[in-house]
């Protein structure tokens, strides 16, 4: 197994990859803690908040990248596996905050607000953060696996899997804004207080989520490179590639298909869970079409098909969205916009596709 | 109901009014008219109480030409001159007259009081006015009093109603009147009156009854029923249950209406898309863009309007339909020369293309026309509409946008199975290769159809600045039904959009009243997904060989 790991990479790849963990883990906590206020090499506070924020991002672009990249499905309702984690881990929170809300009452305030008397059933649990944890590793699988196994047995692939996972966020988003659905319709949830005792004010809280986000994402993507690397990972291609020619070599490929896509679920769940503590609201709109739009074309601009690209786009575009939305909110859309055109028309591998052409090139005129 | 329908109302009664005035002075005799002048100056007196009388006298008296001052009284226009003379005042209140003999006063020489009156006075006042407008010469007066009358009952009306209903020829407010005194007969002392009353109200009765009904049938504590006689009991069960099902007859026409009219929006939304999607497999996220495009051609062949036609305000719409077409078709063929030719093939990639292209004019609609929505006004023959039954209105808008739909659903098909162009495009469709062979070039076909499917679009818009807000954000509302539509119809075929748009209109429409609106939709995207897993085609699916793939 550990062997298996190891034959992941190039030993100078390895190296690369545990450079670039230990830069993130110790070498920016360290210079916040350590580094005079003043002196430029002081990472301030606020930087980890942010930077979790946009691993969780990559997190999801790691997950899509595995069910389009490798598998050439494009889903357009990843949110709502995020979102799922994300209102599991809201849930909790919400539990957590206890009597310290605007109401003071052991209900979340929003119940207080709508009159309800009693927490409704399916908040039962949510106390817990053992239980928590377990439904925010289980249920977004768990729903990907059912609408999967439905959609897959019936040969629903393409476009039409895309426009009906379109659907299907957009009905849990009409559902999530109604009230009575009972998760804070419009406002979702919000103004946490802690999480397992730890004030979410803290810095530290917030360094050491960011820091439990960076393994996790270390850790996906291993998991996701041993799973594209395995032989499962080459019939995954292939699938993508021509998927008639795979099933008349005696795959079934919907055991393929739905792997990789609770697979991807369960990722994308986690990094939800992840997001909601760093960012400190959860709200249906994550749920938009639009939203799991965008999470695509993170894949797209890093590059299909190769993790590392999914991990970069979703960091670049996320900058990028950061950056615009202060300096010229005007025009985020015209660049966005602007972006998926020419990502899909010129560079159809991304910005990985583009940096290896060049590497290749080199390549070719040093031998020459 | 628009405010012209309201003022043309207005004007209606108005005139009805100076009529009656007109015949009022010859037709009363002396005694009358003076006992009917002292009433009608007593309006301005000090003492709410005999203010009270005045109005009350006024309404028994049933001399329409009261109707004025005391219209005047309650929209508190009528104004006491110190001399204790009353004064009409115009609605801008520049310029009056005479209560008694309408004459045109000089408003700069009096000082003039408000009348004293108080909501006591405003009640009788409202019925006193109700009486009058009976007698009224209009029947469109006399029905809004009618309607007024039996909302409002009050004491010593079955006189009032009996008398009006021996002159009355109009079959409507005839109705009105019978199921006014029925429902006074209910209360009365003779069994054979009351049981008649019922089946009155069993025969023409709507929900306003029920509650009357039910009260017949109400039990006291010690549980024994508070009405003895059981033939009337039964009679009033009987007539709830007739004025229930009548109710849900009602309610399930309503309901297939709305649904049709939901189906027909859904239609113009989604056909434009059957043909980019349906016949050319490109995904085009833009369409609800070109939905929204049309819409702002509207509103800008209306902004022209307005300023420099006005006298053909009314018509801008006629204008506005080449112009929405043209603009989003062009637009439309601009995209397809530019990016969309280059993702034939390649459905994953022209989704996420095009979605950029719809970020981006979105984004440009923001700029130039600002984020907020901008209003379309409905020409006078849009709106209003018609009332079928009781409380089911149906607006002219939406009627109109039936006809609009079946128009555009006979151009498109007539276009695409009568003609070469059609011929040609569903040539290219079937077999693009072939087709190529054949001569037809193909990568005109595709232009041409991308402008066919945008424009249609745009008329689509034009269609929903009828009913609706619109904004930059117009198209995004649209986009998901819109898919849903051509998925569900199937693709390939204009019949599977129609029977999808209209199916599911109707079926969200009849879910609504159950579920509410939110959880019908989210039921109807859920039918819709199982749809799919059964027929992944949609209902109407090619088959044979046309079947690629």
């Amino acid at each position: 197994m550990i062997k298996n790991i190891n034959n992941l990479h190039s030993f100078k790849e390895w190296l690369f990859i545990f450079f670039l963990l230990a830069i993130a883990t110790f070498l920016l906590p360290l210079l916040n803690i350590f580094a005079p206020e003043e002196s430029v090499l002081h990472v301030p506070d606020y930087i980890f908040p942010l930077l979790g924020k946009y691993l969780c991002y990559a997190l999801v672009a790691l997950a899509i990248d595995l069910i389009w990249g490798y598998t050439g499905i494009l889903s357009l309702g990843h949110g709502v596996f995020f979102s799922m984690g994300g209102y599991a881990m809201g849930m909790y929170l919400m539990r957590s905050i206890g009597k310290e809300g605007v109401y003071k009452s052991d209900l979340p305030d929003f119940m207080v607000f709508l009159d309800w008397k009693e927490l409704p059933w399916y908040w039962l649990g949510f106390d817990y953060f053992a239980f928590t944890l377990l439904v925010i590793l289980i249920l977004p699988g768990l729903f990907a696996f059912t609408f999967g196994y439905f959609s897959f047995k019936s040969r629903i692939k393409g476009v039409y899997f895309a426009i009906i996972t379109q659907a299907m966020t957009y009905a849990l988003m009409l559902l999530f804004f109604r009230n009575n659905t009972g998760f804070g319709g419009n406002n979702g949830l919000t103004d946490f207080k802690q999480i397992l005792g730890f004030s979410l004010q803290e810095p530290s809280t917030k360094m050491s989520l960011y820091i439990i986000t960076t393994i996790v994402l270390f850790l996906s993507y291993v998991l996701s490179r041993y799973v594209v690397q395995s032989k499962l990972g080459r019939i995954l291609t292939a699938i993508r590639d021509t998927e008639s020619r795979v099933m008349f070599s005696g795959y079934n490929t919907i055991h393929y298909k739905l792997f990789i896509w609770t697979l991807s679920a369960f990722l994308c769940g986690i990094a939800g869970a992840l997001y909601v503590p760093q960012v400190g609201i959860i709200n249906p709109s994550e749920m938009q079409p639009s939203n799991s739009i965008e999470m695509a074309v993170w894949v797209a601009v890093g590059g299909r098909g190769t993790l590392s690209g999914a991990l970069v786009g979703a960091g670049l575009v996320n900058w990028a969205k950061s950056w615009f939305t202060v300096a010229a909110p005007d025009y985020w859309l015209y660049f966005l916009g602007a972006l998926f055109i020419i990502v899909t028309l010129y560079f159809p591998k991304g910005l990985v596709g583009i940096f290896a052409r060049f590497n290749s090139e080199e390549k070719v005129r040093e031998s020459a | 109901m628009g405010v012209d329908s309201k003022s043309r109302k207005m004007l209606a009664r108005l005139l009805g009014v100076f009529l009656f005035l007109f015949v009022g002075l010859f037709s009363f005799s002396l005694g009358e008219a003076n006992d009917f002048e002292s009433a009608l100056k007593d309006l301005g007196n000090k003492s709410r109480s005999k203010i009270k009388l005045a109005v009350k006298r006024l309404g028994n008296m049933g001399n329409p030409r009261a109707l004025p001052a005391l219209e005047a009284l309650k929209n508190k226009r009528l104004k006491i001159s110190e001399d204790g003379a009353l004064i009409i005042l115009n609605a801008v209140g520049d310029q009056g007259h005479d209560a008694l003999n309408g004459n045109p006063v000089d408003l700069n020489s009096l000082t003039l009081r408000k009348p004293r009156i108080n909501n006591s006075v405003r009640r009788v006042l409202s019925v006193a006015i109700g009486k009058l407008q009976l007698t009224s010469n209009d029947p469109e007066i006399r029905l809004t009093a009618a309607m007024q009358l039996q909302k409002k009952p009050t004491s010593g009306l079955v006189e009032l109603v009996e008398k009006a209903l021996d002159k009355e020829n109009n079959n409507k407010v005839r109705k009105i009147f019978i199921l006014i005194l029925s429902k006074e007969g209910l209360n009365s002392d003779d069994k054979n009156k009351r049981l008649q009353s019922l089946n009155t109200i069993s025969e023409f009765g709507n929900n306003d009854f029920k509650t009357d009904l039910e009260a017949l049938l109400e039990k006291n504590d010690a549980g024994k029923f508070l009405e003895s006689d059981p033939e009337i009991r039964n009679s009033a069960a009987k007539a709830i249950s007739n004025i229930e099902n009548r109710q849900f007859f009602i309610n399930q026409i309503a309901n297939l209406f709305y649904g049709l009219s939901l189906g027909s929006i859904l239609l113009l939304a989604a056909l434009g898309l059957a043909i980019t999607f349906g016949l050319m497999g490109v995904i085009n996220m833009a369409h609800g863009e070109m939905l929204m495009l049309g819409a702002y051609s509207t509103f800008l062949v209306q902004n022209l309007f307005k300023e420099y036609l006005p006298g053909f305000f009314e018509w801008y719409l006629l204008a506005a339909i080449p112009i929405a077409f043209m603009v989003s078709a062009m637009i439309g063929v601009l995209l397809e020369r530019s990016i969309i030719r280059h993702l034939y093939g390649r459905p994953l990639e022209t989704l996420l293309a095009t979605w950029g292209i719809s970020l981006i004019l979105i984004q440009s609609v923001r700029l130039i026309f600002g984020a907020q929505n901008v209003a379309v006004a409905n020409p006078s023959y849009l709106s209003g509409g018609i009332e079928v039954f009781h409380g089911v209105v149906l607006p002219f808008n939406r009627i109109a946008i039936l006809i609009f739909v079946v128009f555009v659903v006979i151009s498109v098909w007539t276009l695409l199975q009568k003609t070469s162009l059609g011929l040609q495009v569903r040539a290219v469709t079937q077999n693009r290769g072939m087709a190529a062979c054949m001569g037809i070039s193909t990568r005109k076909i595709d232009m041409y159809t991308f402008g066919l499917g945008s424009g249609v679009a745009g008329l689509g818009g034009l269609a929903l600045s009828q009913i609706g807000n619109v904004g930059p954000e117009l198209g995004q509302l649209y986009i998901v039904d819109s898919f849903m539509v051509v998925v569900t119809g199937g693709v390939g075929k204009i019949a599977g959009t129609v029977v999808g748009a209209l199916g599911l209109g109707i079926i969200n429409k009849f879910l609504e009243p159950v579920t509410g609106a939110v959880l019908g939709k989210i039921i109807v995207l859920i039918l819709i997904i199982i749809l799919i897993q059964k027929r992944p085609q949609g209902l109407f699916a090619l088959k044979g060989r046309m079947v690629d793939n």
